[in-house]
């Protein structure tokens, strides 16, 4: 098939950056779209051009690496799909496309479709994790976990920080990821003894990095590949809650032989 | 330089030469470890793990990833699951029971006392990832869930749906994350590792090019850990990512890493067959499916009817008929040796010929499609999106594809190189699959090295040095640095004709046809010189466009490259010597009647380990005895 690609071209960080036209004579269905991308950057460099510069890695739709806009949708039209599993099969001939990277204040552009998006880990730095040293642990069959929790946790732990959702909030609303996390350790036994701190801090650095609020549109759970859920948000809503009226953060005067 | 090979195996039963070695290794006092730097490379399980623990302890680290976050690392591709000898089915598995079937599926070419060591903390690795919160497949009364894998006959595998990988690998990223938060480790993300820098004989530190800026800069630290992961991107298809690569390892090797069993590739049996020339990487389907999946062809050669067209009688499951006991559950190698066979004799399916039936139909009228849909949802999801067709409806079409290396710089006992001061973890090292991993022994291996082998081994040698005492203006770190700042301009400035790509294409149509699942000697002595021309025109024909001094992929893909043409040349020299087939090394000249592989136990069982010797003179070849002492060596039989 026969394709015409719109693609954000921007040499750096500081760069206005521009919409290229380049035209795909002779693409295969059974291609990847990232394939594709491939293709033209092959072509680009024989013409001593700069080819494209977009994040991959695993291209098995796990590492959360891939991810930029087309036509206005993070990781394109297909459902449950990063842009790496994506295939041209999804496409028809004389289709017109438009390439963007995700666009947030949070996710500064670094080149091309290429973005930011470390605030993520600050995020987890700031308290996405069960404080247990390695050795301290006891036997993993000691505390029980109700099936059906583990598997809601499962369905919270399975994001994979692409950051579709902030890409497709009108508010550049990082909730969805930031719950996910909540949700996942929340869900948990092990997870209940930060869980307070957890939703404070995590929230506080959410706003920290200059992600939007979220407002409940609903286009993070639509449009994240991994079918992360709204709900998700409302179990951070009502942790952060809680936590604001009962979490301190610890005495720092305490101290002692 | 002298080599050092000694292994340094404590004294002892096998059972507790373990807790030996950590009683005797030297400690370093609480108040002091903040005095001490470690470097980590990689962010993987095996590298995430050890940089939070040895921040838990209290070292300083510095953690460093190609990839834009820790998150990344290719062990999060990693799906059906982690062993460990919990007998929690009651099957009669025990820590002996593992250690057993990873030497015996290694095909004999592993050293015991690791691997005794890898079942032993099997244990501890699951409880610390629940306590971590983990979330583990469970049973309705709250317990962890098992499944079986290849080359067991016990149900030993956890696992988190078919992302297992992930699952570890966040935990692993949420500790790594805590411990940069506490200001224990510093994280560089975005930072490839292009040379290791040896100063008075030990490891001091790293050469980095930070990705973003294109700034080279040097990093100095009290000792080095590399857990950057294998080498199957040599044949540029293969399940890894496509940023996984070699150059971490083999830098090292240049600087006098020896490096151990280079030609042991792991081929697995069940990935998407290729389909197309544009076909950028390979995308695996768990071996987990083989628990429900039968494996079959057509009997008839060049029968083209579709699959649901060929009577029960006239399909041949072949793995079944061939290794009655282990049935569509054999080993890797030789479920892949298989594929390969029945695709040769012209009954493979698909265009081409070259794939395999894995049929879940009787597993969906015994169980009913929701059981399956549970058990492999996802997995079935990504074989719809990348080939079109529903596997519930019609077979999975696979082939075989390189997914491991078990070669890797060699490391003793500590998991450290022959360059003191240089650990190597996870599949970076050669220690523990010998010539073939068992399925889900992959991740077990990562996070032992990482949580719980590595951090008293690097203490222990931190124990015996002074910290400190050079800097990044030391004469070898500007070196180093001018070396690694004179190749980006070299390559920047050759301006050929062809892309990156093109040459690594070519290399791993080479290395796939001469060094792949099957080889032999003619085929190896032909591979040495194509090598050797690809590489030359490679220098100066190559073409890298942009600059040094900002976002650049092809630049990091030709330092890659350039590194995988030499290692390469050094994995057909390690498959031409080995004049033996085990494991996923399969010549062809040696074979039984029956076709598995003949080893050679009277002048092979060893360790072969590469040591450098300049770019103008072959390497040499060291040997390390392997003595069996608990588990016999002996044919290896599935049947």
């Amino acid at each position: 098939m026969k394709l015409t690609l719109n693609i954000w071209r921007q040499k750096g960080p500081n760069d206005a950056g521009r919409i290229v036209k380049y035209e795909m004579p002779n693409v295969d269905e059974h291609m990847s779209f990232l394939e594709m991308l491939d293709v033209l950057n092959e072509d680009l460099i024989h013409k001593g051009e700069e080819p494209v510069t977009f994040e991959h890695d695993c291209r098995e739709g796990i590492c959360g690496c891939c991810g930029f806009m087309i036509n206005g949708l993070p990781h394109g039209p297909q459902r449950g799909t990063t842009v790496c599993q994506l295939h041209m099969r999804q496409f028809h001939d004389g289709e017109e496309l438009w390439l963007e990277p995700f666009r947030a204040k949070a996710f500064p552009v670094l080149k091309d479709l290429m973005v930011d998006r470390s605030a993520f880990d600050r995020i987890i730095a700031a308290g996405g994790y069960v404080s247990v040293n390695t050795g301290c642990a006891v036997d993993g069959n000691a505390i029980p976990i109700e099936k059906q929790s583990a598997e809601m946790a499962m369905d919270a732990a399975a994001c994979i920080g692409c950051g579709a959702c902030v890409a497709s909030c009108p508010n550049a609303s990082a909730s969805l990821f930031t719950s996910a996390k909540i949700a996942h350790l929340g869900l948990l036994p092990q997870g209940q003894a930060e869980r307070d701190r957890r939703a404070v801090r995590m929230v506080a650095q959410l706003m920290e990095e200059g992600f939007g609020y979220c407002t409940n549109t609903g286009e993070c759970e639509a449009l994240c590949p991994k079918g992360v859920k709204l709900e998700n948000i409302a179990r951070m809503n009502r942790d952060y809650l809680k936590a604001a009226i009962l979490y301190r953060e610890e005495n720092a005067s305490a101290g002692g032989a | 330089m002298a080599i050092n090979l000694d292994a340094k195996i404590p004294s002892g039963p096998i059972e507790q030469k373990w807790n030996k070695a950590k009683f005797d290794y030297k400690l370093v006092n609480p108040a002091n470890k903040r005095k001490y730097s470690v470097i980590v490379v990689g962010t993987g399980l095996a590298g995430g793990a050890a940089a939070a623990t040895l921040g838990e302890l209290g070292y300083n680290v510095k953690a460093f990833c190609f990839q834009d976050s820790p998150r990344r690392a290719h062990s999060i591709a990693a799906q059906g699951g982690i062993n460990a000898a919990k007998n929690y089915q009651n099957d009669g598995d025990s820590v002996f029971r593992l250690f057993y079937d990873t030497v015996k599926g290694g095909d004999f070419r592993a050293r015991e006392a690791n691997v005794y060591r890898l079942a032993e903390i099997s244990v501890s690795i699951i409880d610390q990832c629940v306590a971590q919160g983990v979330p583990f497949a469970r049973e309705y009364g709250g317990v962890l869930a098992n499944r079986s894998f290849g080359g067991a006959q016990v149900s030993r595998t956890f696992y988190a749906r078919g992302q297992t990988g992930q699952q570890l690998l966040l935990g692993c990223y949420q500790a790594l994350e805590r411990q940069i938060d506490a200001g224990r480790v510093k994280m560089y993300a975005r930072h490839e590792m292009l040379d290791v820098i040896v100063i008075d004989g030990r490891a001091r530190g790293i050469v980095t090019r930070n990705l973003v800026t294109g700034a080279i800069d040097v990093h100095i630290a009290d000792a080095v850990a590399l857990a950057t992961g294998g080498y199957g991107n040599v044949f540029y298809l293969s399940t890894n990512a496509k940023g996984s690569n070699a150059t971490a390892i083999w830098r090292a090797y240049k600087k006098g890493a020896a490096f151990a069993n280079p030609c042991f590739t792991q081929i697995h049996p069940t990935c998407i067959p290729v389909s197309g020339e544009y076909q950028s990487k390979l995308t695996l389907m768990s071996e987990s499916l083989r628990n429900d999946g039968r494996i079959w062809v057509p009997k008839k050669q060049g029968d083209t009817r579709a699959s649901g067209q060929i009577p029960e009688d006239e399909r041949d499951y072949y793995l079944e008929r061939m290794y009655p006991s282990f049935g569509n559950l054999s080993p890797r190698d030789i479920a892949s040796r298989a594929a390969k066979r029945v695709c040769d004799e012209g009954r493979g399916v698909g265009p081409g010929g070259l794939g395999v039936y894995l049929d879940f139909s009787d597993a969906i009228g015994r169980l009913g499609k929701k059981t399956i849909e549970e058990r492999y949802g996802n997995l079935f999801e990504i074989y719809e999106r990348i080939t079109g067709e529903d596997p519930y409806s019609v077979p999975m079409r696979i082939y075989p594809a390189v997914h491991y290396t078990m070669g890797g710089l060699w490391v003793d006992y500590n998991l450290e190189s022959t360059v003191p001061g240089l650990f190597v973890l996870g599949e970076a090292n050669f220690s523990d699959h010998g010539a073939n991993r068992l399925g889900a022994s992959a991740l077990m291996q990562g996070l032992a090295d990482g949580y719980f082998v590595a951090p008293y081994t690097i203490g222990n040698y931190l124990a015996s040095i002074k910290p400190g005492g050079v800097d990044e203006d030391h004469p070898e770190c500007r070196l180093a640095k001018e070396e690694a700042e004179a190749r980006i301009q070299t390559l920047l400035g050759i301006k050929g004709k062809k892309t990156v790509d093109e040459f690594h294409r070519a290399l791993g149509k080479i290395m796939w046809d001469k060094c792949g699942m099957a080889r032999n000697a003619a085929g190896l002595e032909e591979a040495l010189p194509q090598i050797q021309a690809l590489r030359e025109e490679f220098w100066q024909n190559v073409t890298v466009p942009g600059s040094g001094a900002e976002v650049n992929q092809s630049l990091e893909k030709a330092t890659r490259l350039a590194d995988f043409l030499e290692l390469g040349e050094l994995m057909v020299r390690d498959a031409r010597v080995r004049e033996e087939s085990c494991g996923g090394h399969f010549r062809e000249e040696y074979q039984t009647e029956e076709g598995e592989a003949l080893r050679d136990d009277e002048k092979f069982c060893h360790g072969a380990v590469w040591e450098y010797q300049g770019s103008e003179q072959a390497p040499v070849r060291h040997m390390e005895p392997l003595i069996f002492e608990h588990v016999h060596l002996t044919q290896r039989s599935y049947k």
